[in-house]
């Protein structure tokens, strides 16, 4: 009998794991995997290690630095800042036909990128900005506000509004066209109020040191162990069966695993509703370069890109991606500390939106084909916003949305899981919680406080 | 436990959480909330690790007697006296 059963040894479930063995529960972590981290693992192909997930760490704060996400969750976890040894980004930028704003974790650069590119739109930028910092999460009404009627009362230049949804809602958003306006808060702080910021060792730091402190406090992890069911007694969750028919008993349960994902483990693949999972999934193709990035002139970090004027959120319907935006990160441009030098390879990994059912239907050799057919698209409409790389490719892979189904078990491959979040992660059922993607806080920082919150809140208070 | 050995356990517990702090400057007589900046969710943190540390159970409506070194000092004598250090 355990005091927590937590399923998914994704960021939110090793970070709840953490807080619960600390304050001496027992504690067993269910993962389906090989491997822990969900959407923020790393696979090695060819001798070389691929990060899946991790373009950069959102909410980067400084050492120091007391208030905010970051500090809360090291303090939480009982972390050094040093210990997830980030280092910030370069610049990044929001590159639209003709304009390009750029920004930095100095929130004075977009400030005044906006004063070039829009002057009469200053001061609607502020009031924005009061906006946001007033915002206080937990308030499911005012979370659900729509995002673009927020900005259309506020701006009077469309395409600013465009710009600013780009890479928020690349970020973190499940919702297709618009976005809850509570998410925009929160990733429009941990973006561009806060910033970006990456481990040299990439995500594989972060989930070594999660795991290790987790097994240290006497946590269990099981690896290779699915639940296949949850077990129910009276309107109460009560235990889990495994997908190899074991049982196991908690007092309480938190699942990860999302909220469709989880009714269903509770009412049987009949109750499966698939259509409320999200929509959005994504390609990446990971290009290894014979040179660091800014050899070829490219120096920025990340870059949120659109190719018109009007940005589409949205899964593709005619194609298997829509190319028309996308997210180029180049991972060698953080400004690492000089003892750990420049990373070994040059890397240009190019985010595009797909569509999971049209992936998720080829068989073997068609998928094969169709990797390298949209690798080479995706390719070829990123390069219109950057340095053609093309020629120094010496070694390259794409994922898919199979391949985030295969790490999350995500219905849809859906990136940020379900467009209806559950903001208290209570479900219809006591002793049973949702922690995680569909909680509401997506991202890595967001994931770990999602875990921790849930966790302080159901099993934790006295 | 003396109050000095219950100031000694709270920094240490006060460490523990804010690791990245350097507590050698605390001002006893001003609200941990205002020096720290500490949240609701790190006073639960107190609470927590006083009750596995030392099994001092400290009822909600207390909660507010938490809010400087000097008060807590104050406030856990009584209830850490037979406790030793
Ligand atoms: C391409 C891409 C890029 C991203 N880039 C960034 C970035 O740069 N910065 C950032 O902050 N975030 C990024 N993210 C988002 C971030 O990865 C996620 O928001 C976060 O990892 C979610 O964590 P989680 O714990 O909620 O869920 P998950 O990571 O989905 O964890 C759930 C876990 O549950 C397991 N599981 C599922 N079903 C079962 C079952 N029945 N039994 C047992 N186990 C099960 C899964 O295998 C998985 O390990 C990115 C995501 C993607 C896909």
């Amino acid at each position: 009998m355990y005091d927590t059963i937590i399923i998914g040894a994704g960021m939110s479930g090793l970070a709840a794991g953490i807080r619960l063995a600390y304050y001496d529960q027992k504690v067993c972590i269910l993962e389906r995997h090989t491997t822990i981290g969900g959407l923020n693992s790393f696979y090695r192909l060819n001798g070389r290690d691929y990060d899946v997930g991790l373009h950069a760490v959102t909410n980067f704060t400084p050492k120091g630095t007391k208030k905010g996400p970051l500090a809360r969750l090291l303090r939480q976890l009982r972390f050094k800042w040093d210990d997830f040894s980030l280092s910030e980004q370069v610049e990044s930028s929001i590159a639209f036909p003709g304009v390009n704003l750029k920004f930095s974790n100095e929130m004075d650069l977009l400030r005044s990128e906006i004063a070039s590119c829009f002057p009469d739109q200053v001061d609607p930028f502020e009031r924005l900005l009061g906006k946001i910092v007033e915002y206080d999460d937990l308030n499911q009404e005012i979370y659900e506000q729509s995002t673009r009627e927020v900005l259309d009362e506020i701006f009077t230049e469309p395409l600013l509004v465009e710009m600013l949804l780009c890479p928020l809602m690349w970020y973190g958003n499940a919702r297709e066209d618009d976005m809850d306006f509570g998410q925009f808060c929160i990733m429009f702080r941990s973006i561009f109020l806060e910033g970006f910021a990456r481990p040299f060792k990439g995500v594989r730091l972060i989930l070594k040191n999660l795991v290790r402190r987790f097994r240290s406090l006497g946590g269990e992890l099981l690896l290779r162990k699915g639940v296949s069911q949850i077990k129910l007694d009276e309107g109460r969750a009560v235990g889990v069966v495994l997908d190899n028919g074991d049982e196991i008993e908690g007092r309480n349960i938190l699942s990860s695993v999302g909220r469709v994902e989880t009714d269903r483990l509770c009412l049987g693949s009949g109750a499966s509703q698939v259509a409320k999972a999200g929509q959005l999934s994504f390609v990446e193709t990971i290009s290894i370069l014979d040179r660091q990035p800014r050899d070829l002139g490219h120096e920025q970090t990340i870059v949120f890109y659109n190719d018109s004027n009007k940005f589409h959120w949205r899964r593709p319907v005619d194609e298997m991606c829509d190319v028309r935006t996308g997210v180029i990160c180049s991972p060698n441009n953080f400004r690492y500390s000089p003892d750990d030098g420049d990373l070994a390879d040059g890397v240009i990994r190019i985010t595009a939106l797909a569509d999971y059912h049209r992936w998720g239907n080829l068989d073997e050799d068609d998928y094969r084909l169709a990797k390298i057919k949209w690798s080479d698209q995706v390719t070829a409409a990123a390069i219109k916003f950057m340095p053609d790389y093309r020629r120094f490719v010496i070694d390259s892979d794409m994922f898919t949305p199979n391949t985030i189904r295969r790490f999350t078990w995500h219905d849809n491959g859906a990136v940020y899981g379900a467009p209806e979040k559950i903001l208290d992660g209570s479900t219809d059922w006591q002793n049973l919680y949702l922690c995680g993607t569909d909680q509401g806080y997506v991202g890595i920082v967001g994931s770990i406080m999602s875990g921790l919150t849930i966790a302080n809140r159901y099993c934790l208070a006295p | 436990m003396t109050p000095g050995e219950i100031r000694t356990a709270v920094l240490d517990i006060l460490e523990g959480i804010a690791q990245d702090d350097d507590l050698g400057q605390l001002d006893d007589s001003v609200a941990f909330r205002e020096q720290l900046e500490l949240d609701s969710m790190d006073f639960l943190d107190i609470v927590m690790e006083l009750r596995k540390r030392y099994r001092v159970q400290i009822p909600e409506e207390d909660y507010p007697k938490l809010e400087s070194m000097g008060s807590t000092v104050e406030y856990l004598t009584p209830l850490m006296a037979d406790i030793s250090a």
